[in-house]
Order: structure tokens, then C-alpha cells, then sequence
């Protein structure tokens, strides 16, 4: 890890030096992102190929996720633009009312509540301001706590940010005054006021033809968007309100509040006279794990995309999500990461592409492909359950090889349509499940579907169990759902069950008919219980009653609820089957589980540990040295190794002399080690303990002057 | 009116004074016995001071201006640095206002009172300005907190600049907290006391809507006074409340159910309506313009939550853990670590909890620091699984900084083992801890 450290200060340096020196800039901008790809690859087979599919896929996946970004936020822009519409009306008509005289002038204010994924809040702000300069107002001012830490500032941020903005707007004339001095300019409200009420009377100004001010109010908003309202100092915020609130009659102002938290965090960072100046409104934004459910649904369980996690995979981006940072950003960038890991380190993924464009690619697989294709354990699986002359042929003819592939290729895409709506009908069903057994969101009983059969698992079968003690309402209803779910297959292969199930809706209506028409089947034993009046005899009576319903067959309606699961359990096996199972299933599923781990959840303590306890680990040539403190080990290592025996004090000379004793061990001369140590090893020494201080293992304490602190407990 | 009865000033603008500062006839006949006639020289520095919405800035700003004395009225608020504050009064001195025309500068650049000084001479002698000019500072506070020379500068400001000035402050507080304890200049004090009931009453019907006569605007200022005396007593507050709910008073009026004087009606009518206002508007729970729908549309308040019914926060799933572990760790004393986390603890020390009796209890003492490794051991005592101390462990921790849930205390070095608090409520940890199914109540040693 110190070597890494130091690597990255020289490249810092040299990039400091790239200013200078236009050459090797250059050098390094000429090579394309293409170049880096290819560069790196072990196995380099269609390395174009695969980098335009990589391109073009992550293009599609990313217009996606952006749009369907967008369709999550559209309503809560909705709710925010009314407000923003209504909260200056009185601006504009009822200024001289009595009540508006009356009433304190309060700033209307939106809180918009976020939560607590802060990295995701940027693109949100960003489409809300782009929103907002479309529809409401040119003004809209973006601030953040960390270019805010005092009201000058805040005030300074929020005067160049709206007075530049008007260079756009009135960029064809009089471009004398869009140059305002921002040194000259007194960074206050009042040259604030002064400035909205030049600048909105201009457009007034019959020349003036603009689409995009033509939309906006003679006096439109100033929108003053606090990004991370929990990181502001609390004594900024109530100046710039106390200051702020003396201004509103003259400067339409409206505060947007971004919060991570909870609203309480106002009432926390605001007194009581100075939130009395607010008037608040709360929005909320939808919870990201209902957001993070729609980009599973719409991302990953669609069949836009020819590209798939598998089970393991997608596990490592949930949990990240869920255990750690809610963030739907991130969860997109891991998605990211491993279609970028899959195209680079699965040569085949050259055949990651739409079933008319690998036809195509197929026909131009190398001889080497056609080996990387038998090396895939799917593959010769396959192979092992197929006759010897068709393994023979498997194996060494290389059409009947393109062949096959193809044949594989279009199973898997079939695989996949009827996949999906499976799932989602057997999700429809376990989802109105008391407590849940398959889980509550269609994306766990994806993860369990991909990972293994899943009718094999015991959650399924208590699922099964439960699906037999459903209400009949409740099968009606969820077989409806279904079949809304599977009429777009209707002329597909899933066509037959679709039918199927419709049958079994027709079933239960006439059921419900023959039920109206004879009830008395049912309740006839009770009649009979109501006739006795005698003790003995009812007991009799009751005994009697428990025993026939046991025995009794099943009524119409058990019957045909008992085929309904029957029926779903076997479209199950028959649908939902593991994709491991499909031979050729690499080729489109990314299922390297431990890099994305390694590289979305790294652990830089645990590293840190490794490199120092085992540099072997790292430096190839210490491979035989495993084990014991070593002399040839870096001098920290050694040092390090030393200290992780002491306690939370470690005398510095006891340290040395053991320091010396492990350097000098190799010499064998045993009598030199009550000697005084050399001056090289004292230096080594301390070099090796002050680069443990820079990495924080051990700090000088002032308890005893010739010992230092431990700062680490434990291995890591 | 006698009482104003002044030689200096014409009749007729004190008969106006008059009659916009209600209840206020002495400190006015005061201020203008101080002031003397327009040329005279006046006292050099005056504060004024009384609770917020004594009307001291509407008072001086009153009379100031219905006399037309040359005056600079400065909010120290907005003038947070000493140079706003000296360009604000030579701007007001020299009728200059910032303007796109002089692309919103001052009139002259002033950093320093000493500048300050020299640039005021120059003005006074430019305009040759023989009456008082009197430099109002509002929120007069806040210059305790600026350069050190200002206050004492701005209270011999006559002295100073050898010219016919006098300055006012007006402060909600009193003048033994400002005083430098190197001494300085005594100014002449003036209180302002808080308004009685009666007082109230009469400021505030004062000002009726046109549609209504005075009587039945009084009469519902009474009812809203009976409902809002003992919580608030600030003007601003009450008049704000008065407005609002002013429509549903009327209400009965408008309808045609009740008359202008069926005070009994209307005040069954307003009653209750008040009260709950009380509890949602006044602490700003529901905004003034929700309350004012939820009147229009005649809704029960009930069915609007208030900001505080949002007090939940989703979490991930081992942030709960560690803000749960930060909480733990900020309220149980380090020494009962042991007895709580380790697994075999052996017997618990009696003297453990004998001592506890003598001590008050944590939760009354508020969070205490604690270094990032207790919190990282008893997070992996408190989480069942294994979890690795991975670069997103400590990212979340610092998020749970920026989110304030965690403070960071003595932020000065990193590498020494940086420490936090744990600011959380007890019912919110409470409510964090049960969607984990953790009984953190049994780990708090103040509640064993
Ligand atoms: N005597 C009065 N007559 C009429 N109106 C009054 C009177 N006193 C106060 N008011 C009204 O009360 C409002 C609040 O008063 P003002 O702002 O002067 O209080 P303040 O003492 O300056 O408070 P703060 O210390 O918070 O600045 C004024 O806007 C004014 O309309
Ligand atoms: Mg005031």
C-alpha cells in the first residue's frame, strides 16, 4: 500500500509536468478509449467487435436509465411547479389587500425530501433546475453547503450565479451591461432587488421575441435551491432568511430546501422567529428502494437487452444498495462495471448481441473462438450428455460447431422471452403470501430463480403450501393479473398457458354460478347440528362432522384450486429453469461476483493489513518467503510485523533492537546481536517507523517520550 | 396631544406621530426631548433596547421619517462585514443608491473606520448639512461580533468627527452585555417595555379591514388574545395569526347566520378554531398557506400531517447498525463495553450498578465522544453477520456525518483517531432499532 502511495504522488507529479510539456500530453490524449480496451485484453479475439457492442449496449442501457429517471421524478416536478405557480400569485395581484398587509411576509419554501442517498441528489437538482428554466423562470440558483461557509459567500454564489445567467438571455443587446464587476458590486440583497426589477421590466419591451422567456411571468420566481440543507451552518441560513424576508416584497424569492433526513432538520437548524419567516411546504420524492425496484424491473427484466447478470452478480449490487448506500446512481454504475468486465474478459461476448447480428458474427468465429466455445464448462456439459459421434463432431467440426452455437444462441434468446412473464405470474402469486416466503419484490425471486432451480428450495415449497389455502377472490384476481401479464405472448410459445389459465378463470366463474343455484350441498350438516338438542348427541354429532370433512372429497372449488398450483408449479419447472443449466449461457450472463465485489466494496484496512503483514502477497519475489518475519521483507514490513506483538505503548528501542535482530538474522554471526546497532539500520529503522506514522499505525504519545502509540487494535 | 407638544416641530406632523405610535407616548416625548430642535446638537449616542416587537425599529423609523429628520437606517444583519456597514451610511448620507446605472457600487470605497471617519468629514462638509443627522443601527448585537473598535468608535462618533451626528442602536438586549471591558463611552439608555394585554388590544384593533367597523375587529382581537396571550406576546406573531384566521371569523357574518354583534356566536364559532391553530400554524407545523386552504375548503385540520410527522428516515442497513453502535456507544460509559458486547462476560460486578444509582443518568448529560474504534467493535458485536471494515463501512460513517446525525468532535487531525457523537433522539434511535428487531434498550446501561 505505501508503494501504491507512492506511485500515485509520482503520477500526480508528472501529471503537474504534462503543462509544460505538450508532447507527452499529447501522447497520452491520442490514445482512445477504444485503445485502452484492447490494449489490456488477455485474449484479444474480436477486440473491436466487442468494444462497439460494449459501446452501443451501455448507450442503450444508459438512454434508458435516464429516461426512466425521468418519468420517476415527473410527478414531484408537477407538485413542485404548482407550487412554485401559486407561491408568488399574490406577488402579482393582491399586494395592497389588508390580510396581505396584515400577515408577516413569509418566503415560501419548498422541503423536498430526498432521502438519504446523497449521490443520487445532483442529477435530481440538475433536471429540476433544467425543469424549472423551461417552465417557470430564468432564475434559478443552485447552492451548495461547501461553497457556502459564510453568508458573503452564500450571498456572493447566489449574485454571480443569477446575474451571469442574464448574459444568455440578453446576449443581442446592450452587451455593455451584462458585464457587471463583480469586485466593484456590493454582494447584497439590495443590489439584488435593484437588479430583478431591471431585468424582468426588460422583456417587457415589445422588441424582445423569445420562446423561452415568452413562457416565463412578467415577474418570475427567484428559485434558491439549497442542495444538502442538513451541511449548511445553521447561522448562515437564518441570516440569509432574516436578511432575505426584508426583501420579499420587492424580490419574489422562494427557497427549495434538499434534505437527506427528515423535515425535522428545519425546525433543528432554524429558530422559531426565524422559521415563522417561512412558509413551508413539504414534497417527497419516491423512497429509492421503490425507485431502485422500478430500475430492476425496467432494466433488467426486460429482453431489450441481449446482456444479463447472473444471480450472483446482481446479489452483489443489491446488497451494496441495500446494506450500504441506497444509492441508485451507484447501483447503475456497478451495471456499468460489469458490462464494461464482461465484454473485456469473455472473448465470447462478441456474440452478446441482437439474434440477427450474432448470425452474422457467428459465421465469422475464428478457429479460436470455436476453441474458446469448447473450453466453456456449459458447453461440455452439453457435450457429455450427447451421443460419441455427435461429440466427435462437437468437438472438431467447426460449422457444425457455428451450427449448433446458433441453435444455442436462439434457445437461450426464447429462454429469456418466456422467462420474465413466468416470473412475474409466479411473483403476482407469492407476493399476496403471508410473510412472504419468496420475498416481497419481484427482484429477490429473480436472484433465487437465477441462482438455482427453485422449486428445489424449501421456501418454494412452503409457498406452494400456502398457494393451496388461498382465498378464492384472491386466486381470481392474481390469475387475472397473470393473465394481463402473459396476452402479449398470446401468439407465442407461452400462447397454450395463457389459455390455460383463462380456462381456469372460466372454471371459477361457473363455479361461482353453480354455487348461487344449489347451496345446500354444503351447509346441510349444520342443518342437521341445529336439529340436536341432546348433549351426547352433539358431541357424537361434532366427532362425526370432523371426521367426513377429513375424509370428504375435496369440493369443486378445493379441486380446482388444487390444479391451479399444480399448474403453476409445473410452468415453473418448465419455465423458470437456472441459466446455468442452458449451454452457452456465459456468453450473455456476467457472473463475476468477486471482481465486482473487489471493486465496488473495496477494503482498503484489510489491503493495507495484507500488504504489510504478507508482502508476498504482492511482491512476486518474496513468493518462497511466506510465513515468518523475514529479512529481505521491506524494512516497514518488518517494523510492522514487529509492533503487531506489542501492546498499545511500544518502547521505540526495545523495537529497534528487535528491528535489528530480524535484519542482521540472515549474517548468523549471533554475537554481533548484543552489539550496538549500525547507523544504516538505525536510519532504516527510522524511516520504516515514521512511514508507519504517516500511515497511522503509531503516533508519539507524551506519556513516556521514548515510546509511541499503537493507533490499531487488532489484525485490521 | 400635549404630551408630544414640542417647539421645534410643526403641529401637525406631531399630531401624526401621535397617531401612528400607539402606546408609546413617553419614549417618543423622550427620544424628541433628546433630539432638540433640528440644528442643535444632540446627544451622541442613544440605545434602545426591549424584547422583539416592542416596536423599537417602527418607532424610530416613524418618526424619523414623518419628521423628516436626514437619517441613515442601517440593519446590521444585512451589513455583515464593517466596510457594507460604513458604504450603507455614506450612501444614505449622500442620497445614493446602488443601481445597474452605477453597476450597484457604493458611492466611495470605505474599509476602515478611520477611512470612515475622514470619508463622513468630506461628506458633511460637501453638503454642508447643518441639522442633526441621526445613524440608526437595528440589530445592534452583531456588532459585538465585528472589529473590535466599532462599537466604541460608532458611541463617540460626534466626538470623533466633530460634527452634528448622533447614533442610535436598537438591540434586544441590554447594555451591560456590550460594554468592552475596556471601557467606553457611556450612551443615554432607553427601554422599551413589553406591551400589556390592554396595550395589545388597542395596536392591534387599530388596524381593522375596511369591510368591518373597528368594534367587530376589536371584538375578535379580544377573542384571539384570550386564545394567544400566555403562548406569545410578539405583535408581529399575533397580528400574522389575526390575519389568517380573520376569513373564518367572518364566516358566520358572510353566511348570514349570525350578526356583527352576536359576539357569542362568533365566538363559538372562532373558539375552537383558534385552538388548533395554536398547536399546528403558530409552531409552524402546517404552513400559513396550507392552514389557509385547509380553512377554505372547510377540511378538519387532523388530515393534514405536520412536518414533525415525518420525523422517519430510511436508512441503509448497516448505517442503522452504526448509528445504533454510535448511539450505544455515546450513552453507555466505555467501561460497560464488557458486560454488554462480550459474549462470556463472567459474573457482573454488583458495585457496576451501585454506582449507577449515585450518578445521574447519561441521557441527561447528552452524547459523549467516542473514538472511531469502539464504535467499529461494537458494531461487529452488534451485527450478527461478519462484516468486512470495507471502504463503503467508512464512507457511511461520514455520511452519517453530513447528514448530521453523527458530529464529528475535534476535527483537527485525521490520522489521531478521529471522534464523534451520536446526535440522535432516544425515540428515534428507538425507531431505527425496532425495523432491525434490535432491543437496544437492553443495551443501554441507563435504562438496566
Ligand atoms: N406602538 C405601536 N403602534 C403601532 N404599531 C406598532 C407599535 N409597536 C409595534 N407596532 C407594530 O409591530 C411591528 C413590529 O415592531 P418592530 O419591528 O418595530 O419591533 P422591534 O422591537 O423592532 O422588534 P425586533 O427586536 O424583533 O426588531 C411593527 O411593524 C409595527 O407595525
Ligand atoms: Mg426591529
Amino acid at each position: 500500500m505505501f508503494y501504491e502511495l507512492r506511485i500515485m504522488t509520482t503520477s500526480s507529479v508528472s501529471k503537474g509536468c504534462f503543462v509544460f510539456k505538450p508532447s507527452t500530453k499529447k501522447k497520452k490524449t491520442s490514445l482512445t478509449v477504444a485503445d485502452y480496451f484492447n490494449e489490456g485484453l488477455k485474449d484479444s479475439e474480436d477486440g473491436k467487435k466487442r468494444f462497439e457492442s460494449c459501446q452501443l449496449l451501455w448507450q442503450q442501457m444508459k438512454s434508458q436509465t435516464e429516461q426512466l429517471q425521468e418519468e420517476l421524478n415527473k410527478r414531484l416536478f408537477e407538485n413542485l411547479i404548482g407550487f412554485l405557480r401559486k407561491s408568488h400569485a399574490d406577488f402579482h395581484d393582491k399586494k395592497d389587500d389588508w390580510s396581505c398587509r396584515m400577515r408577516a411576509s413569509e418566503i415560501p419554501t419548498a422541503a423536498l425530501v430526498l432521502g438519504v442517498n446523497v449521490t443520487d441528489h445532483d442529477l435530481t437538482f440538475n433536471s429540476l433546475a433544467d425543469i424549472l428554466h423551461e417552465t417557470i423562470t430564468p432564475y434559478v440558483v443552485l447552492l451548495q453547503s461547501k461553497e457556502c461557509p459564510g453568508i458573503k459567500q452564500l450571498l456572493q454564489k447566489l449574485l454571480i450565479q443569477l446575474m451571469g445567467n442574464t448574459a444568455d438571455i440578453e446576449l443581442d443587446e446592450e452587451e455593455e451591461q451584462v458585464t457587471i464587476s463583480q469586485r466593484k458590486m456590493n454582494c447584497s440583497l439590495a443590489s439584488l432587488s435593484g437588479w430583478y426589477k431591471r431585468a424582468t421590466k426588460k422583456p417587457a419591451s415589445p422588441k424582445k421575441k423569445r420562446s423561452s422567456t415568452s413562457t416565463h411571468w412578467e415577474s418570475p420566481p427567484v428559485v434558491v435551491i439549497f442542495k444538502d440543507l442538513e451541511s449548511f451552518t445553521a447561522s448562515v441560513l437564518q441570516e440569509f432568511i432574516v436578511i432575505s424576508s426584508g426583501y420579499v416584497q420587492e424580490l419574489p424569492l422562494v427557497l427549495v430546501f434538499g434534505i437527506a433526513t427528515s423535515p425535522m432538520i428545519i425546525h433543528r437548524l432554524l429558530s422559531h422567529s426565524v422559521s415563522s419567516r417561512l412558509c413551508i411546504e413539504l414534497f417527497q420524492s419516491m423512497s429509492c428502494t421503490e425507485h431502485l425496484a422500478t430500475v430492476v424491473d425496467q432494466l433488467l427484466l426486460t429482453n431489450h437487452f441481449p446482456f444479463k447478470l447472473s444471480g450472483r452478480a446482481l446479489q452483489v449490487l443489491i446488497t451494496i444498495f441495500l446494506y450500504h448506500d441506497f444509492s441508485v446512481q451507484n447501483f447503475i454504475k456497478g451495471l456499468q462495471l460489469s458490462v464494461v468486465e464482461h465484454f473485456y474478459t469473455q472473448p465470447l461476448s462478441v456474440l452478446c448481441c441482437s439474434l440477427p447480428e450474432s448470425r452474422k458474427r457467428i459465421k465469422n468465429l475464428s478457429h479460436a473462438q470455436c476453441e474458446n466455445i469448447r473450453h466453456l464448462s456449459s458447453f461440455m456439459s452439453y457435450v457429455e450428455s450427447q451421443t460419441p459421434e455427435n461429440q466427435v463432431k462437437l468437438l472438431t467440426n467447426d460449422s457444425f460447431l457455428k451450427e449448433m452455437t446458433q441453435e444455442f444462441l436462439e434457445r437461450l434468446t426464447s429462454y429469456h422471452e418466456n422467462f420474465t412473464p413466468i416470473l412475474r405470474c409466479l411473483h403476482h402469486f407469492t407476493c399476496i403470501l403471508p410473510k412472504y416466503p419468496l420475498g416481497k419484490q419481484v427482484r429477490e425471486l429473480y436472484c433465487a430463480c437465477l441462482e438455482k432451480k427453485v422449486w428445489e428450495t424449501e421456501d418454494y415449497n412452503s409457498a406452494l403450501l400456502l398457494l393451496r389455502m388461498l382465498a378464492k377472490d384472491e386466486i381470481v384476481t392474481t390469475l387475472q393479473k397473470c393473465v394481463a401479464v402473459l396476452t402479449p405472448y398470446s401468439e407465442k410459445e407461452l400462447g397454450h398457458t395463457l389459455e390455460k389459465l383463462e380456462e381456469f378463470l372460466i372454471h371459477f366463474q361457473s363455479l361461482e354460478e353453480n354455487t348461487l343455484n344449489g347451496e345446500d350441498e354444503d351447509t346441510s350438516p349444520q342443518k342437521a347440528l341445529q336439529k340436536k338438542t341432546d348433549l351426547y348427541q352433539l358431541q357424537k354429532k361434532l366427532l362425526e362432522m370432523k371426521e367426513t370433512r377429513r375424509a370428504k372429497k375435496l369440493t369443486k372449488f378445493e379441486m380446482l384450486r388444487q390444479d391451479v398450483v399444480d399448474f403453476i408449479d409445473c410452468i415453473v419447472r418448465e419455465y423458470l429453469v437456472p441459466p446455468e443449466m442452458l449451454p452457452l449461457h456465459e456468453v450473455v450472463y456476467f457472473s463475476a461476483a468477486s471482481t465486482l465485489r473487489r471493486h465496488l466494496n473495496a477494503a482498503p484496512r484489510v489491503a493495507l493489513h495484507t500488504a504489510l503483514n504478507n508482502p508476498a502477497s504482492y511482491l512476486k519475489t518474496l513468493e518462497n518467503e511466506a510465513g515468518s518475519v523475514s529479512n529481505v521483507a521491506p524494512d516497514i514490513c518488518i517494523a510492522y510485523k514487529l509492533h503487531l506483538e506489542c501492546g498499545r505503548l511500544i518502547n521505540l528501542y526495545d523495537w529497534l533492537e528487535a528491528f535489528s535482530t530480524v535484519v542482521h538474522a540472515g549474517e548468523g554471526s549471533d554475537s554481533d546481536s548484543a552489539q550496538q546497532v549500525d547507523e544504516v539500520t538505525h536510519a532504516r529503522f527510522i524511516r520504516a517507523v515514521s512511514e508507519l506514522e504517516l500511515l497511522g499505525f503509531v503516533k508519539p504519545t507524551k506519556q513516556k517520550t521514548d515510546h509511541v502509540a499503537r493507533l490499531t487494535w487488532g489484525g485490521c | 396631544m400635549s404630551s408630544l407638544a414640542h417647539t421645534a416641530y410643526p403641529e401637525e406632523k406631531l399630531q401624526e406621530v401621535a397617531k401612528l405610535t400607539l402606546c408609546r407616548e413617553s419614549q417618543v416625548s423622550t427620544l424628541l426631548s433628546i433630539f432638540g430642535e433640528r440644528q442643535h446638537l444632540s446627544f451622541p449616542s442613544i440605545f434602545i433596547y426591549g424584547h422583539t416587537g416592542t416596536g423599537k425599529t417602527y418607532i424610530l423609523q416613524t418618526v424619523l421619517s414623518t419628521l423628516e429628520l436626514p437619517c441613515a437606517f442601517i440593519n446590521c444583519v444585512e451589513c455583515f462585514t464593517p466596510r457594507l456597514l460604513f458604504e450603507q451610511i455614506l450612501n444614505h448620507l449622500h442620497h445614493h443608491h446602488p443601481a445597474p446605472e452605477n453597476e450597484f457600487s457604493s458611492k466611495e470605497r470605505c474599509d476602515t473606520f478611520n477611512d470612515f471617519v475622514r470619508l463622513y468629514n468630506r461628506g458633511m462638509s460637501e453638503l454642508s448639512l447643518q441639522e442633526t443627522f441621526y445613524i440608526v443601527l437595528d440589530k445592534a448585537e452583531l456588532l459585538r461580533e465585528m472589529d473590535a473598535n466599532l462599537l466604541p468608535g460608532f458611541l463617540r462618533l460626534q466626538e470623533l468627527t466633530e460634527s452634528n451626528v448622533t447614533v442610535i442602536f436598537l438591540t434586544e438586549i441590554v447594555w451591560e452585555t456590550f460594554r468592552p471591558n475596556t471601557g467606553c463611552f457611556e450612551p443615554l439608555t432607553l427601554y422599551f417595555p413589553d406591551y400589556s394585554k390592554v396595550e395589545l388590544q388597542k395596536i392591534l384593533s387599530s388596524e381593522f379591514p375596511v369591510k368591518y367597523s373597528a368594534e367587530f375587529y376589536a371584538s375578535y382581537i379580544n377573542i384571539l388574545l384570550g386564545v394567544f396571550y400566555t403562548v406569545c406576546r410578539d405583535i408581529k406573531e399575533l397580528r400574522h395569526l389575526a390575519a389568517l384566521n380573520f376569513p373564518k371569523f367572518c364566516e358566520p357574518v358572510i353566511k348570514g347566520e349570525a350578526k356583527e354583534s352576536d359576539s357569542h356566536k362568533l365566538w363559538k364559532n372562532i373558539e375552537p378554531h383558534l385552538k388548533r391553530a395554536m398547536q399546528t400554524v403558530y409552531l409552524r407545523e402546517i404552513s400559513s398557506s396550507q392552514w389557509e386552504r385547509i380553512q377554505q375548503e372547510d377540511r378538519e385540520a387532523s388530515h393534514l400531517k405536520g412536518l414533525s410527522a415525518h420525523a422517519h428516515v430510511e436508512l441503509p442497513y448497516y448505517s442503522k447498525f452504526l448509528l445504533i453502535a454510535a448511539y450505544l456507544a455515546s450513552f453507555n460509559p466505555a467501561r460497560t463495553d464488557k458486560r454488554f458486547f462480550l459474549k462470556h462476560h463472567g459474573k457482573i460486578k454488583k458495585t457496576d450498578f451501585l454506582k449507577k444509582h449515585e450518578k445521574t443518568s447519561n441521557h441527561l448529560l447528552g452524547p459523549k465522544p467516542f473514538p472511531l474504534d469502539r464504535l467499529l467493535a461494537i458494531l461487529y458485536s452488534i451485527v450478527d453477520s461478519r462484516v468486512a471494515p470495507t471502504a463503503n463501512i467508512f464512507s457511511q460513517i461520514s455520511s452519517l456525518v453530513t447528514l448530521q446525525l453523527l458530529t464529528l468532535v475535534g476535527h483537527d487531525d485525521q490520522l489521531e483517531g478521529p471522534k464523534y457523537k451520536c446526535t440522535v433522539s432516544l425515540d428515534f434511535i428507538r425507531a431505527v432499532a425496532r425495523t432491525v428487531n434490535f432491543d437496544i434498550v437492553r443495551y443501554l446501561y441507563d435504562f438496566l
